[in-house]
């Protein structure tokens, strides 16, 4: 029986598939919910609240859900000079793309839904997508404010995209590869992450790269509640704004895993079995990143478009830039 | 090109044949009267190129609630309560300058211990309103936390406000010819013990205490800041003499490097017993006009630890006549309020109803300033001035 072969590959290779994704969003709700209490307990704490109380009966654990639940109750309108269609599409673009970040994200050795050989390279091309639909929420709502919102957004996120970039490359370079799993391997390796292994500029410049990518204070402009009253999301109700809520979430833990990856060593840490405890030495790291950029939210204002820019193009790019030159002349000379 | 029938479609061609290099329309976008950032129902009709203002209208009239008018049918007492609500986050200080100019005309000589009161209650609700400004400016440019934290500590010194007049914001506490006895007081000549709360004066150092705590709080989570410098620093800049012509007032004129306070100027109060100083900026910007009510913060709390200090004993209230009755006369007393000057011209015709009430309030010169100042700024400007402005839309359209 020549056939059967096959024909079982195949179906083991959709099994696997419809597995991962599962497992993927899985981990990825079950990650979120976390980050979104600690920013309701922590932004409480910081300000001298209490936040959330009653929900779950303990802490409020349970007002991520019963937020959620909230949202699903609620119509979702869509405005009449909205461009339907777009209008529809346009969160779940961005969540898609948030998601497919989760997909390199190496939690152990072997623990990896796909390990690209491109690895990062393909966090970044995919990461670009959610522009697409931050803009395209903008554009659609038919709303000024939506507009400017989404405008900002996309002004923004090509800006900051460039550092971002080249600030990975710094770790590529020393790492010697673009495959995920090997970056973490080559801090073993090391000895210590990159972080103190000569990529200190590099974190840097990633973490407010991409903190201005997940529209995050200081760089909050396309939100901006002051200004454009909610940005891009003005018009949003019900589970699209939910789904937007979430991406942002996502985005945080997402970005924060890919940090963790390419500077903190990812799921290695010394002494510890990498095999065993991976996912919760990445959880670990991915928890201290989220704080920080809690703690950033709840302290500081939020820049002006023109000085983001220039933070940007003549801070930001340069620096990493010159974190590249110093990095390949320490790789070729050592 | 074929002639157009319709008129409009005629301007619109005209347009497109004019315009030689390539330009995209600007977009007019319509900032309010519901807006977060609008301070209640101010509408700015704003032209933009970009995220660059080309021109804004300011519309008001939204809260007018015809003051001066309503003020021609009730009698003087009656009026106290009117005039708490035109500012309503000072309320306190509006009730003095119409307090005052009523006694000039009738002549009377208010106690000093009431006169004390009434500037300690009038620093106290400047420190409320300072706050409140203090805290949410930064809220505007995004940042959340100063204002919780300002607002705890501003909730002290309501409560103080509370403890002696028994109302928050609107206290309703100023007599003609003095202030109210406080409740279960009896006759304030006989029971002086029973004028203030008991306590009140160890509880004011306390929040006293705090209010200083809270300053060097602001100091270093907000003026410390860096991206705060970056949002304020240079933004909308009102040169002093322009300030003085468009009539702005008050901290706002301060900002723009002018030292005048009325406080050192006019004898409403007696504010030549205590010591303290006026803070001036330096550029007229936004930075300037936060960081000169950040000072007045701590210089009102000095105010207010030297005046319960010495407060002197005595009565509460002067002789006056159980019908009031104004003489005929008219006047005109300003005090410095939290947002500025403001000023009541009453003119009487000898009955027991004003002929005429004229209210300057600060908030509307302060805002006249606005066309001129917004030109040529960015959007988050917008927010950046109309903050830093310290208006209430009560205390423009009264």
């Amino acid at each position: 029986m020549p056939d059967v072969m096959p024909v079982a590959i195949e179906i083991n290779f959709y099994v696997l598939l419809v597995l991962k994704i599962l497992v993927i969003t899985g981990v990825m709700l079950g990650g979120l919910l976390p980050v979104i209490l600690g920013e309701l307990k922590i932004g409480a704490h910081m300000q001298s609240r209490v936040g959330p109380y009653y929900a779950g009966g303990r802490w409020g654990w349970a007002q991520p859900m019963a937020d959620g639940l909230k949202f699903f109750q609620k119509e979702d309108l869509i405005p009449t000079a909205a461009d339907r269609h777009v209008y529809k599409i346009a969160p779940y673009l961005l969540m898609v793309s948030t998601l497919a970040l989760f997909v390199i994200i190496p939690f152990s050795p072997d623990l990896i839904a796909v390990d690209l050989d491109l690895g990062i390279f393909f966090a970044l091309a995919i990461s670009s997508l959610s522009t697409l639909g931050v803009l395209m929420a903008g554009w659609s709502s038919g709303n000024k404010y939506s507009l400017i919102g989404g405008l900002r957004a996309a002004a923004q996120i090509i800006a900051y995209e460039l550092p971002l970039v080249l600030a990975v490359i710094g770790v590529v370079i020393q790492a010697g590869t673009l495959s995920m799993v090997g970056i973490v391997e080559a801090q073993v390796e090391m000895g210590v992450p990159f972080l103190i292994g000569g990529q200190v500029v590099g974190f840097v410049v990633f973490f407010i790269a991409s903190l201005a990518e997940l529209n995050r204070t200081p760089f909050d402009l396309p939100l901006a509640e002051s200004e454009l009253v909610m940005g891009y999301l003005t018009e949003y109700s019900g589970f699209r704004f939910a789904i937007f809520f979430l991406a942002e979430y996502a985005g945080i833990v997402a970005v924060s895993a890919i940090a963790s990856t390419l500077f903190l060593g990812g799921y290695g840490f010394w002494g510890l079995d990498s095999a065993v405890f991976g996912p919760f030495v990445l959880a670990a790291k991915v928890g201290i990143l989220a704080f920080l950029m809690i703690w950033i939210r709840w302290s500081w204002p939020r820049l002006r478009e023109d000085q983001l820019q220039t933070l940007a193009w003549k801070w930001l790019i340069p620096i990493s830039l010159v974190n590249i030159m110093a990095t390949s002349i320490f790789k070729v000379v050592f | 090109m074929s002639q157009p029938l319709d008129p409009m479609a005629a301007a619109h061609v005209s347009e497109v044949a004019v315009s030689v290099e390539l330009q995209t329309p600007g977009m007019t976008i319509n900032i309010g009267p519901q807006h977060p950032s609008t301070h209640g129902v101010l509408r700015l009709v704003a032209e933009l190129d970009g995220e660059r203002i080309v021109n804004v209208e300011p519309v008001i009239g939204y809260m007018h609630r015809g003051y001066e008018k309503l003020s021609e049918v009730r009698t003087y007492p009656q009026i106290n309560a009117l005039v708490n609500r035109i500012d309503w986050v000072s309320g306190f200080s509006n009730e003095i300058p119409f307090m005052v100019a009523v006694e000039r005309l009738m002549e009377i000589e208010v106690p000093e211990r009431a006169q004390y009161i009434r500037l300690i209650l009038t620093e106290l609700v400047r420190i409320s309103n300072h706050l409140v400004f203090l805290s949410s400016y930064p809220l505007e440019l995004g940042a959340s936390t100063p204002l919780m934290h300002a607002l705890r500590e501003r909730e002290h010194v309501l409560e103080l406000i509370e403890g002696v007049t028994g109302g928050r914001f609107h206290p309703n506490f100023n007599r003609i010819g003095g202030v109210k006895p406080a409740a279960g007081g009896g006759s304030t000549q006989k029971k002086l013990a029973q004028d203030l709360p008991k306590g009140f004066l160890a509880e004011t150092r306390a929040a006293m205490d705090r209010v200083f705590g809270i300053c060097d709080d602001l100091d270093t989570l907000v003026m410390g800041n860096e991206i705060f410098h970056a949002r304020t620093k240079g933004v909308a800049i009102v040169p002093p003499d322009l300030a003085l012509e468009y009539g702005v007032s008050g901290p706002n004129l301060r900002g723009s490097g002018v030292a005048f306070d009325l406080r050192k100027h006019e004898n409403y109060l007696p504010y030549d017993k205590f010591d303290f100083d006026v803070a001036v900026g330096e550029n007229g910007d936004c930075f300037d006009r936060y960081y000169v009510r950040h000072e007045e913060v701590r210089q009102a709390a000095r105010i207010v630890n030297q005046a319960i200090d010495d407060i002197p004993t005595g009565p509460l209230q002067a002789k006056v006549p159980r019908v009031i009755k104004v003489p005929k006369g008219e006047t005109y007393v300003r005090a410095e309020n939290p947002k500025g000057e403001m000023g009541y011209y009453v003119v009487s015709d000898g009955g027991r109803i004003p002929y005429r009430l004229k209210i300057r309030s600060a908030s509307f010169s302060n805002l006249s300033i606005l066309p001129w100042a917004l030109k040529g700024l960015l959007v988050p400007d917008i927010i950046a001035l109309l903050g830093s402005l310290d208006f209430v839309l009560g205390d423009v359209d009264r």
